[in-house]
């Protein structure tokens, strides 16, 4: 089976324009909701108490939050999760002395209040100064990822390219956390970790092409630089759909079958999926074209593979 | 002879994927339920597992061999049924000494646990349990020890008639207030030459004569480390007393200190035991009387009491205290500077130095002992009542002979290691001088959910493969069928060199599992889309092979190497369930390279390698 019998030749970079635009305006909007309406920081990030039961038969979301109100847990926000068995209590941080004692209370007084019909699912609780430290570690973990990736990517192809790799990285996490924040979709610290796996498949995509358009640029002898860089999108235009589609199939399952705890984590990498395709061809290349990378950049002084001239 | 590995290369793909195999084997056998005994005191012994044997029997409860390893017990069950009797009734027969747990042990056979090899280990979120992280409050114990040396300045200017106005503590240290110039001197001496770990400076100000002292960097630094690392110690022996199978007691930063308790769900009661306090008790020991026959007879004679050390031996102590922990300023082991044998150093603040002077004075050459007294709070349900329950225990952790009249400083010798000095410097700490404790953190994952965790984790991993290999024979045809057979060897690996390392899986962390299984193909994908390439320049099929796997070597390693370094920036930062994310990524990308360059390679090199090929089967 193949997905394209010739070789294709479409004009990726003639669109840039567009591409940009949409991109911009992708990441304004990001950025506005980011600022405006933040995010729905899981209880990771926030400290304060979350607490999953179930119930053995569906429950009213209002008994348990009467219930709650009577142990004086007013400002609980509860909500079901999967069925309507299920049930998610979540109490902010207090500063109380006792804030160690919530949890157990909480789920005490649910217990007592329907006797031998709540299992404990998940009780945990994050004190402040936890969440506070993850926040500030996080971003610092985002960018030392992002120096090194930098710092490699220079050492292994070219200055220009690398600025552009680096644009394109930055690029794609900020429309996955302004996915998150315009949807107001929980973020905690596995849809983290999945925001720095993003980086890595999209710099591996990156680095794909780039791989190609420095073998082209000391391969074929005519043509500008927005052709070289046409030629090479196209020629792993089908490796590029391929890997999607591979990674699509894990990645699905996991979104639908994978339980709460894996879906924001399995939505932030299928995000990323595609941002990271879209900014290898309009992000970092079209960068690195602007940058004004050429030919004489690759000059085929230092060969690659020892067998270099079994080249056609 | 083009596309041909020596022979080699073939045997070491075919020796790493042997190994790996082996390695993998355990996670197939799944855990038997079980129970596992430890000692309290020491370790268990052939004893108590005939012990353990008979009080099996007696109950007719059906077990495999008893087994003894690393000075644990463990006796395995066909059912958790039979397990849950069989704690209950141990718990019963084998009385206090002993702590018995339930435990999942792996069921893997005895030939593989010869090569070591053990199933992956599961995180809490998979297997269920408590996480607990736990803050030292390192300010209170830099402002105890501030407090200590308050009243040991006190009695060393008074014993020395210097006349100051005030000593206190304030915000920036000790502060000490004199009335003239020659007086502060005479203290300023006085503190360079007998006390240790101040910095002094002076200042006046308003007519009056004042001296600063803080804490030198070194003692600060000491301070910190000891509050941190003595709580890690009594923690530890109060798990013990929980009766975990496989409990986490690890120091994280430079304050922190993680407990994990797996299988353990009753938070309350976990709490209150690791929350318990300590104090000490110096009582002189009974030794006109015989205290094994007061243990064996139950009658104690007047004025003593029972005790029991560590290891189990019967004490008899007389009634009056001597001393109480409260008095003690500092515990340090170190040597003996006379003998060079282990010893411990303990400091005694100004009060308790003139107790303890008149109580040893008239009993020089008697022995005397240190008790070691753990109280708590329990919360037990009786009755459908939540009952506080107060409990003590009491034991003596060390008894020697008093050589002359103590007070100040002195000294315990006679211990037999510098490691047992070192435990019983720290239990002194222990008991005087605590650092409080605060759970900043606590997470209680239930059993059911820590299964199910894992039935979705691996169900959608195995819907993905599943699909993933369907697509791949479709579109590569017998290229995409190899492609599956080193996506499977890389599976293996992976979980191979996780069994290997022992490494913690959490979810994200077979999250990372399926992620590098999908990225994985990723590899074969280039190799395959240049094969075909080449092939349609009109290349021959064996050069298209050559060239294909040749040139997608750069884009492969290149594009890996950056996802590595991603791997490694989160398993930096990363805790808990995102370190296992990136535990497995890296894993996964390094199994990637293996077998995804080489073992394909090896694979089509077999099957196609140095023969008259008119065309590929991959696809076109």
């Amino acid at each position: 089976m193949e997905f394209f019998k010739k070789r294709t030749s479409i004009d990726f970079l003639g669109q840039r324009k567009y591409a940009l635009a949409l991109s911009l305006v992708m990441i304004v909007v990001s950025l506005v909701s980011m600022v405006v309406r933040g995010f729905n920081f899981g209880l990771d990030f926030t400290g304060g108490t979350l607490i999953e039961v179930v119930y053995e038969k569906p429950v009213e979301l209002d008994e348990v939050r009467a219930t709650l109100s009577d142990a004086g847990f007013d400002e609980a926000v509860v909500q079901h999760f999967g069925t309507t068995r299920e049930v998610m209590v979540r109490l902010a941080p207090r500063a109380e002395e006792d804030s160690k004692e919530v949890s157990a209370r909480a789920y005490n007084a649910l217990s007592q209040a329907a006797p031998g019909q709540v299992e404990m699912r998940r009780v945990e609780f994050v004190g402040p100064q936890v969440g506070e430290e993850l926040r500030e570690q996080g971003g610092l973990a985002m960018l030392i990822a992002l120096f090194g990736i930098l710092t490699y990517v220079w050492m292994r192809y070219e200055r220009r390219m690398a600025i552009g790799a680096i644009l394109a990285l930055v690029h794609d996490p900020i429309i996955i956390l302004g996915v998150f924040s315009l949807w107001q979709i929980e973020f905690d610290l596995t849809v983290l970790a999945a925001v720095l796996a993003v980086l890595g498949y999209s710099v591996n995509d990156t680095i794909v092409v780039f791989d190609r358009i420095r073998e082209n640029f000391r391969k074929v002898r005519k043509g500008s630089t927005a052709d070289i860089i046409n030629l090479s999108v196209n020629e792993t235009l089908s490796r590029t759909i391929m890997t999607g589609v591979t990674v699509l199939l894990i990645l699905l399952p996991m979104l639908f079958f994978g339980g709460s705890t894996l879906f924001g984590f399995a939505l932030s990498l299928t995000i990323g999926l595609f941002v990271g395709v879209f900014s290898t061809i309009y992000i970092a290349s079209a960068a690195a074209l602007l940058l004004g990378v050429s030919r004489a950049d690759f000059a085929p002084v230092k060969k690659e593979g020892a067998e270099a001239d079994s080249r056609p | 002879m083009i596309n041909q590995y020596p022979l080699w290369k073939y045997l070491l793909i075919l020796a790493v994927l042997i190994t790996g195999v082996i390695y993998a084997l355990p996670n197939l056998y799944g855990e038997d339920p079980a129970v596992q005994v430890s000692s309290t005191r020491s370790t268990v012994d052939d004893a108590t597992a005939r012990a353990v044997e008979d009080a099996l029997r007696q109950a007719n409860l059906a077990h495999r061999p008893v087994e003894i390893s690393e000075g644990r017990l463990l006796v395995r069950f066909a059912d958790t049924e039979s397990q849950l009797k069989a704690a209950d009734i141990l718990t019963d027969a084998l009385g206090s000494g002993h702590v018995v747990a339930l435990n999942l042990a792996p069921a893997t056979p005895q030939w593989l646990q010869k090569l070591n090899a053990l199933p992956m280990y599961l995180g809490l979120d998979l297997r269920g349990g408590v996480h607990f992280l736990m803050e030292v409050d390192i300010d209170a114990a830099v402002r105890q020890a501030e407090e200590r040396y308050v009243g040991e300045l006190r009695t060393l200017l008074r014993d020395k008639k210097v006349r100051y106005v005030t000593i206190g503590r304030e915000k920036a240290g000790i502060e000490l207030r004199f009335r003239d110039a020659a007086e502060r001197e005479k203290a300023r001496q006085l503190i360079r030459d007998q006390v240790q770990g101040l910095v002094v400076s002076e200042r006046d100000a308003g007519g009056e004569y004042f001296l600063r002292a803080v804490l030198s960097e070194q003692e600060t630094l000491s301070i910190r480390r000891f509050a941190v690392q003595q709580n890690v110690t009594t923690l530890r022996n109060r798990v013990n007393e929980l009766g975990v199978a496989e409990p986490v007691i690890q120091q994280q930063g430079e304050n922190r200190v993680v407990v994990e308790l797996p299988g353990v769900q009753d938070t309350a009661r976990a709490k209150e035991i690791l929350g318990a306090t300590a104090t000490l008790e110096f009582r002189l020991v009974d030794e006109g009387h015989d205290a094994a026959e007061a243990a064996a007879t139950g009658r104690v004679p007047v004025g003593t009491r029972l005790y029991q050390t560590r290891e189990g031996r019967p004490v008899l102590l007389q009634n009056r205290v001597m001393l109480t922990g409260d008095y003690i300023t500092d515990a340090s082991s170190g040597l003996d500077q006379q003998t060079g044998g282990p010893a411990v150093f303990i400091t005694l603040d100004g009060k308790g130095a003139g107790l303890f002077s008149d109580a040893t004075k008239d009993n020089v050459g008697r022995l005397m002992a240190v008790v070691f007294i753990e109280s708590k709070t329990e919360t037990r349900t009786v009755n459908g009542e939540q009952v506080k329950h107060r409990s003590t225990v009491e034991e003596v952790i060390n008894v020697a002979r008093i050589q002359e009249r103590l007070s100040k400083r002195f000294q315990i010798t006679g211990l037999d290691s510098s490691q047992e000095a070192r435990n019983l410097a720290l239990l002194l700490r222990a008991g005087a001088l605590a650092a409080p404790l605060e759970i900043i953190e606590e997470r209680t994952i239930g059993p059911s959910l820590g299964r199910e965790n894992i039935e979705q984790g691996k169900q959608a991993t195995i819907i993905g493969l599943i699909l993933i290999a369907i697509f791949m024979t479709i579109y590569y045809s017998v290229f995409g069928l190899i492609a599956n057979i080193a996506l499977l060897f890389n599976m293996v690996l992976l979980v191979a060199v996780m069994s290997m390392l022992q490494a913690t899986l959490t979810l994200p962390g077979i999250a990372g599992i399926a992620l590098s299984l999908g990225m994985a193909v990723d590899a074969n994908v280039l190799i395959y889309e240049r094969i075909r390439e080449e092939l349609r320049n009109g290349n021959t099929p064996q050069a298209a092979i050559h060239a294909g796997f040749d040139r997608a070597f750069t884009a492969i390693a290149d594009s890996n190497l950056t996802t590595l370094v991603a791997a490694l920036v989160l398993f930096m930062f990363g805790t808990g369930p995102v370190k296992g994310f990136a535990v497995t990524l890296s894993i996964g990308i390094m199994t990637t390279l293996f077998t995804a360059i080489l073992g394909t390679r090896a694979m089509v090199n077999l099957l196609f390698g140095g023969r008259r090929l008119k065309r590929l089967p991959i696809g076109i």
